[in-house]
């Protein structure tokens, strides 16, 4: 039987009913009295030296209220990269400054040459069309190794070139890994591209500063994943705000899938013009300009090897990365390709010999960083790609010499430096096969064939490291925040909860699965416990919600303070009912002395340390109310097999997705529901991925993909109804709810499966194709049969 | 958007008038135009909506004549054309559901998108585009990438079509926008055939004369084996190849066929 | 300016607006009914989607003058007057068909439009129906189901999960 409530049920979502009546409280939904607009007027060319900016006409235009230009900022703090990379040779990253408004320079299109506030936006708009702005186009460089080649103009004039840094890792194994190729019995080599997405949460990036000059105090409301740390960027490495007159909101959000998590030079422009001209500032990007202001994902060329002994163990795997930037580096961007790709290579097997090098370059493009799985999908995508290709060439069942290869024994120490707690790839395999039906693949592909069509079938495994922390470990790593989590329980005199979690929910349902857990461990319904989030005037400190970590590490947050809350109410308890401590037992909401009949309910308890009447103030402050923070000890690893069967219609190219299976291992699960819909969502998203999308620029560093006339998002017409299986659970070992994370397996899985299908459908269909690079568009498939 | 007034007149004849204003233009469904107005592509100084024109609307039927207003949604044609299936179906498939209920014929065919639906049914189905001025056969029409042989202000008010025997269209969506990567529209009318095709050309929609002659005389998918156009002046963009285009004419045209 | 006046989910509604003021735009910021979106400004993503007329509309692609005198249903109309939520709008949260929320109101208002004319769509027809509704939450998977039960169909045999 399912649990009808707490930690394994699923309750409906309490968010849905507003977001279904339109009673949402999105940032554009938001609208402070006098209120100003910005438009910021944008570089059109990818590079250029700007050599002045006349605003004298565009002032005059009506209802301008001022405009502000790079000189406005020259005081003012760049916008921060967060993570200090250090390269193979003991050096630091290159790290050049990234201004808020153009300084000398654009090196984008999209890049902000100058800002007009007004008191409406149409006429912002209008008097940004009436500034004069003199940029000498200098070339671009768009292709990242032609921008790592001698002489290859400059995106930053002060750098030493466009090499932000040539990361190996692990550098000490590196003899032994090419050691081990010279004697491999096969060695499969595959190139291939992750190409450049765009996250497209479907709400738009929106900034609305506040300030109030009596007190001081700064209010910023934004689309973001985690305002505290928008609070800490922008109040202390941009503009000199002290937290406590810094006050960041991120209500309602409408999707985010890492794009959100980054700060934005209009969070900050929104922050500061408010104080310069004493009045609140609204922007709302529309979508054509958040294709090219929103940080995108991905962008990795890479040449993977994979050695194999004469009995299909894989001996050593070395993969070489170009790794996109774009112009500047976001806040998160050095990490993604880094420590968040190399340190997964290993995958689901006991490759004893890994050696990962990573070159990151700037490009005239726009800045590249975390994208729904952040480098786990780069890492997972070409080794099971080559893992694949390498199945093709040996003749040998794919699925075969995966599991042949797998990692049985846990915990595991991998060559790339981190340790996975638990996991059972053996058991997803199991099921992928037995919920994919590969029995009846056959059946299928024949009648498949009748109608013309070319079937595939194509299997992957995945692993990731989910619950981003611990903060010990990633100072090491150059991380420049912490990674914990915080959450305050605040018990009411009447017995409801309100917690207040550093985490941000933005489409995962926290203010629904968050309850179950604390209701559970209490034994109260999870009607009496709220859920507040995205307000740093509300919640003591947040890191944000990103790399799937919310419940491990939020929620892990939120058990702490819910244990420590339990333990002063039993010392309440027990002096209420003259016991002691020692004996107190709650169970259904109850208190009661083991081994007698004695109990108060919940509600006596908490109204007790509220109406201290009868309390022992000698021994406690009256009151409950607990914060935990919250770091782990470890990153978690959710892991499965992914199963995906196409059709390939070979006069056209076009591919559909006829089936698509997932299993995974989250360990504990807390709302199954919800859980199977992150897994939707990410397949959504790798679908999109494998087939759609894809950013392109041309060789001037004109984005061709701007809008959804060419950027193509997944309809619903595009994906078919997947089948996912969370049964296989080994529960984490060291957070006390077992959980792993589910943000983002599905985008993490999914592509591999997906490209492995086509290529078996085609060459099950006589051709002699072994890769095509996604998107897998029909013209790319039909093409790749021309020529194979 | 820049400022603009918008006008709307409740006959053909008060629209003409306005649209004579200078700097005036034509509102339809506004499904291409309110998105470019979005961009600032355009600056009109007034827009004459033409929405409110009950004489453009609706669609009259009469043995194997089929007469469209101008200012008739695709939603529209696509539940009331059932006199003529395939131009129903061309319809019902334009856009989404939410832009059929706004864009209309006459919109869609002044505008002469290189990859819209209608100019291929019209040109396929040799129809008449009427104007407030005069009668324009499909062959007169269409003069290259959005562009027409429309004067200015001259408006689209009824589009006639003859039902043909037999005829359908097979559209290859492009995946981002959904509109036609290649559309071929097939119509048999007696013994000549019409095969016009959208999508693919730089110079818009236009008729496969081999095809048609191919077709006219044995009206088959097989009639089209070995026919193939060139990628010379085909639409090479990233979305396909002007080869890949002129293999997907053949390919949607035999489709087209078969389904005819 | 001009003046325009429409019924707006059963009351009346008039407001000054400019030319080029899109319906979307009346509907937010004069009427403050925020549930309607705007995520594109291409007309591909839907969640702007009304009823105007009884008909599924972009209403970022409308003009507010155009919708002068019509009869214009919103998000915020589709509940019933004490809060109950409808058919539709309580089968996308049976069936978790919303996860951020944002293209939802646009989503619930083409399903609504699909189930008047085809009250028993197939799972394609349904697809083919959202062309124009983009969502990057769910993978389409839980709106889908949602809608097939909105209809009263069974998708027990759908894997919930």
């Amino acid at each position: 039987m399912p649990k009808d409530h707490g930690i394994g049920a699923s309750p409906k979502r309490r968010e849905d009913v507003r977001f279904l009546t339109g009673a949402g409280n999105y940032t554009d939904d938001i609208n402070v009295k006098g209120q100003a607009y910005v438009h910021f007027l944008r570089s059109d060319v990818a590079h250029g030296t700007l050599n002045g900016v006349d605003t004298a006409a565009a002032e005059a235009m009506p209802g301008v209220v001022r405009i502000f230009t790079g000189a406005d900022f020259a005081e003012v703090g760049g916008l921060p990269c967060g993570w200090q990379v250090t390269d193979r040779f003991g050096e630091v990253m290159q790290e050049p400054a990234h201004p808020v408004l153009a300084q000398g320079k654009v090196r984008h299109v999209g890049d902000p040459i100058a800002a007009v506030v007004a008191d409406t936006y149409a006429q912002a708009r209008d008097a940004a069309e009436a500034i004069e702005y003199d940029i000498d186009e200098l070339p671009a460089v768009i292709d990242m190794k032609a921008a790592l080649s001698k002489g290859a103009p400059k995106v930053h004039d002060d750098l030493t070139s466009n090499l932000c840094f040539d990361w190996g890792f692990v550098e000490e194994n590196k003899e032994a890994v090419e050691a081990a190729f010279a004697k491999a019995a096969h060695v499969t080599t595959l190139e291939l591209v992750n190409q450049r997405l765009v996250a497209n949460a479907m709400e738009p990036r929106v900034a609305v500063g506040d300030y109030h000059r009596a007190t001081d105090e700064h209010t910023l409301y934004t689309t973001s994943q985690n305002p505290h740390v928008i609070r800490l960027l922008m109040g202390a490495f941009v503009l000199g705000i002290p937290e406590h007159k810094l006050r960041v909101v991120a209500p309602d959000v409408g999707g985010g899938f890492g794009s959100k998590i980054f700060h934005y030079a209009e969070e900050a422009f929104c922050t500061f013009a408010a104080k310069a001209i004493n009045r609140p500032v609204k922007w709302t990007c529309s979508r054509s300009e958040a294709f090219i202001s929103d940080a995108q994902g991905r962008d990795h060329v890479t040449k993977i090897e994979l050695a194999l002994d004469k009995s299909n163990n894989f001996t050593a795997l070395r993969t070489d990365t170009h790794a996109n930037m774009g112009a500047y580096l976001s806040t998160f961007a050095p990490s993604v390709p880094t420590w968040l790709h190399g340190t997964l290579m290993a995958g689901n097997y006991k490759t004893p010999l890994i050696y990962v090098n990573v070159k990151a370059v700037f490009t005239n493009t726009v800045p590249v960083d975390a994208y729904r799985g952040a480098g786990r999908p780069e890492a997972t995508f070409q080794l099971e790609r080559v893992i694949d290709k390498a199945a093709r060439e040996l003749g040998v069942d794919p699925i075969k010499l995966r599991r042949q290869n797998f990692i049985t024994e846990f915990p595991y120490a991998t060559p790339v430096a981190v340790e996975y707690d638990t996991g059972d790839y053996v058991a997803t395999m199991d099921k992928l096969e037995e919920i994919a039906d590969m029995g009846g693949f056959e059946k299928r592909r024949k009648a498949s064939a009748k109608k013309g069509l070319l079937r595939g079938l194509g299997v992957n495994c995945y692993i990731e490291a989910c619950g981003i922390a611990p903060s010990h470990l990633v100072g090491q790593l150059g991380a420049r925040a912490g990674l914990y989590e915080s959450a305050t329980v605040r018990v009411n005199a009447t017995g409801g909860i309100s917690v207040m979690t550093g985490s941000h929910s933005h489409g995962q349902g926290h203010e629904t699965a968050f309850p179950q857990v604390i209701a559970d461990m209490i034994g109260i319904d999870e009607s009496m416990i709220e859920i507040v989030h995205g307000d740093t005037s509300k919640v003591p400190m947040g890191m944000g919600t990103y790399g799937s970590r919310s419940l491990a590490v939020g929620g892990s947050a939120m058990v702490r303070a819910a244990e420590k809350v339990i333990n002063k109410a039993k010392k309440i308890a027990a002096h209420l009912m003259e016991a002691s401590d020692a004996d107190i037992e709650l169970k259904d909401g109850q208190f009661s002395v083991a081994g007698t009949d004695k109990s108060v309910a919940w509600g006596d308890v908490t109204l007790a340390a509220y109406v201290p009447h009868n309390y022992p103030l000698e021994e406690l402050e009256p009151g409950l109310e607990e914060t935990a923070f919250y770091d782990p000890a470890n990153f978690t690893y959710p892991a499965g097999a992914y199963a995906c069967e196409v059709e390939v219609d070979p006069e056209t190219g076009k591919v559909t997705i006829e089936r698509f299976t997932a299993t995974d291992d989250f360990g504990t699960l807390v709302n199954p529901m919800i859980v199977s819909g992150q897994v939707h969502g990410g397949i959504g998203q790798g679908i999109g991925q494998a087939l759609l999308e894809g950013c392109v620029y041309d060789d001037d560093g004109q984005l061709l993909t701007g809008s959804y006339m060419d950027y193509a998002m997944p309809r619903a017409d595009d994906v078919p109804f997947y089948k996912v299986d969370h049964s296989c659970a080994t529960p984490c070992t060291h957070n006390p709810l077992g959980v792993k994370g589910c943000g983002e397996a599905g985008a993490i899985g999914s592509p591999p499966s997906v490209v492995n299908a086509v290529v078996d459908a085609l060459q099950r269909g006589g051709h002699e194709v072994t890769h095509i690079d996604m998107p897998l568009s029909p013209s790319r498939v039909w093409q790749a049969m021309q020529q194979g | 958007m820049y400022e603009f007034d918008i006008e709307r007149p409740a006959s053909i004849v008060a629209a003409a008038k306005a649209l004579n204003a200078e700097g005036a233009q034509a509102l339809g469904g506004g499904q291409t135009l309110i998105p470019s107005l979005k961009q600032r592509l355009d600056q009109p100084a007034t827009l004459v909506c033409l929405g409110g024109i009950a004489e453009m609307q609706g669609i009259n039927a009469s043995g194997n004549d089929l007469s469209i207003g101008g200012g008739t949604t695709h939603a529209d044609v696509a539940a009331g054309a059932g006199a003529y299936p395939a131009l129903a179906a061309l319809a019902g498939n334009i856009g989404d559901p939410a832009v059929r209920n706004r864009g209309t014929i006459g919109g869609s065919l002044a505008n002469n998108d290189p990859s819209a639906d209608y100019p291929a049914a019209v040109l396929g189905s040799e129809a008449i585009v009427r104007t407030n001025l005069r009668e324009i056969a499909a062959d007169n029409f269409f003069d290259g990438m959005f562009a027409t042989t429309l004067r200015e202000g001259e408006i689209i008010t009824r589009v006639d079509f003859v039902v043909p025997e037999k005829a359908a269209y097979a559209k290859f969506d492009q995946p981002a926008s959904r509109f036609a990567l290649v559309g071929v529209f097939v119509a048999q009318y007696g013994d000549h055939v019409r095969v016009a095709v959208t999508g693919a050309s730089e110079g818009g929609v236009f008729r496969w004369a081999e095809a048609e002659a191919a077709l006219a005389a044995d009206f088959s998918p097989a009639a089209l084996e070995g026919l193939s156009l060139s990628g010379d002046g085909m639409i090479s963009d990233l979305h396909g190849s002007g080869d890949y285009r002129a293999h997907l004419v053949g390919v949607m045209a035999k489709r087209a066929v078969a389904a005819a | 300016m001009s003046q325009v006046s429409m019924t707006v989910n059963g009351k009346v509604a008039t407001g000054e607006v400019e030319g080029r003021t899109l319906l979307v735009e009346f509907l937010r910021e004069n009427l403050g009914l925020t549930g309607t979106h705007v995520g594109c400004d291409t007309s591909q993503c839907g969640a702007c989607v009304v009823h105007v007329n009884g008909r599924d509309v972009k209403s970022c692609t409308m003009f507010a003058v155009e919708a002068d005198g019509a009869e214009v249903i919103t998000i915020e109309g589709m509940a019933a007057e004490d809060g109950t939520l409808g058919t539709i709008q309580q089968a996308f949260q049976d069936y978790h068909g919303l996860q951020c929320g944002f293209c939802t109101p646009g989503m619930v208002m083409t399903a609504a439009s699909l189930l008047a004319a085809n009250p028993k769509p197939s799972e394609a027809e349904i697809r083919a129906y959202l062309e124009g509704n983009i969502c990057r939450c769910t993978g389409y998977h839980n709106i889908v189901r949602a809608i097939m039960a909105a209809s009263g169909q069974d998708v027990s045999g759908i894997a919930a999960e």
